[in-house]
């Protein structure tokens, strides 16, 4: 039952993992921050303000795939019934739901400067606002349905719907007249970004996702200890 | 290994996913117009239907030499390489605001030609050019 046999076991190694990633965190921050801070190259149009390139674009990508993450294993949640799963989507939602609104927020503190304008109600923008809308949704179910399976049923149902806003956010930009420019980095052909910028870029995204790692082990931990601490009461 | 209830669900939600995704795509489409958030001098001069009380966005680039700042306005000439729309302006405008690069204007339609603007967004691109622009530049030059 909810694969606790092997739980156990499982708990070392999250422990191990969490000890590990504290240890590596602070240093590749660091290390990050300069990159982006001061090493990397203001940009000729928009001079220092690109800077928050470097964490509004790990935010948005962040966001993105970890609602993504949620979806499919809501997907074989809800057909196979596979109880991990749902204890694994609740805890992503918070960290995506968190680096969501970290995108909007960055988003449109970059956009005063470069577009002159807090908020635009231009296609990428608003679909980005449905998708923390979509997370906070999941949370919610989550959090006020006491029945657990009846929680488990509703919230993967509301994240599977949500799936289908993910494509219209990553090409919004291209189907429609947006004041939001394009993506720079495509998954095909050469990216518009210049190296120089591209590599703090990749390092912050790495530490943003070991971030994610950390809090995920951590919250992924609690759960499981709220469930076996169900299982005893019982 | 699969049982009934697992396929029955499968196939169930496979359905249904597929035509959400078609109806989302159906919605899109019709919606096009209203989700676009602004329009091309080349829209405005096919639109017959103009409704000149109602503001509306214009996008485009600055036309090269076009940019005209006296006293209290700023003229300049938005273009999408087939068509232009001469705007007039005052107020600030963004710090990313100049000659051959990306515009976006809200404002009030005088005629077809003539645009009057209460508020400038830069749309910047490191391309210098926004791809909806190429298209229609690419389909222009055709």
């Amino acid at each position: 039952m909810f694969g606790l046999l092997n739980n156990s076991n499982l708990f070392q190694w999250i422990e191990k993992l969490i000890n590990f990633f504290n240890s590596i965190f602070f240093i590749l921050l660091l290390v990050a921050l300069s990159f982006a801070l001061i090493i990397s190259p203001p940009d000729y149009l928009q001079g220092d303000s690109v800077r928050i390139m470097y964490v509004h674009v790990p935010a948005a990508w962040i966001g993105l795939a970890s609602y993504t993450c949620i979806a499919f294993l809501s997907i074989l949640n809800f057909v196979f019934k596979i109880k991990n799963f749902s204890l694994v989507t609740k805890s992503i939602a918070p960290i995506g739901l968190l680096f969501t609104c970290i995108a909007i927020i960055t988003g449109s503190l970059w956009g005063r400067p470069t577009w002159g304008t807090f908020w635009a109600w231009d296609a990428r923008i608003t679909s980005m606002l449905f998708l923390a809308f979509f997370y906070f949704l999941f949370i919610i179910i989550n959090k006020f349905i006491k029945d657990d399976t009846k929680a488990n049923k509703i919230s993967s149902i509301v994240a599977i719907i949500g799936l289908v806003n993910i494509p219209i956010i990553k090409y919004s930009v291209d189907w429609f007249n947006t004041l939001h420019q394009p993506a720079s980095i495509k998954i095909t052909g050469t990216s518009t970004i210049h190296s120089s910028m591209l590599l703090p870029l990749f390092l912050m995204f790495l530490v943003l996702i070991l971030y994610c790692a950390l809090i995920f082990l951590m919250k992924y931990k609690t759960e499981i200890i709220k469930i076996k601490k169900k299982n005893l009461k019982r | 290994m699969l049982t009934k209830k697992v396929k029955k669900r499968a196939s169930l939600l496979s359905i249904s996913l597929i035509i959400s995704f078609l109806a989302i795509f159906v919605i899109l489409q019709s919606l096009k117009n209203n989700i676009l958030y602004f329009k091309s001098p080349s829209d405005i001069k096919k639109n017959q239907e103009l409704d000149f009380s109602k503001k509306i966005r214009v996008g485009g680039m600055v036309k090269k030499n076009s940019l005209i700042v006296q006293e209290n306005e700023i003229k300049f000439v938005i273009t999408d390489f087939k068509n232009e729309l001469q705007v007039s302006y005052s107020g600030t405008v963004p710090n990313l605001f100049s000659e051959e690069k990306g515009v976006v204007a809200e404002g009030k339609l005088q005629d077809k030609k003539f645009f009057i603007a209460e508020r400038i967004l830069a749309k910047h691109d490191e391309n210098y050019m926004p791809p909806e622009l190429k298209e229609i530049m690419k389909k222009n030059a055709k």
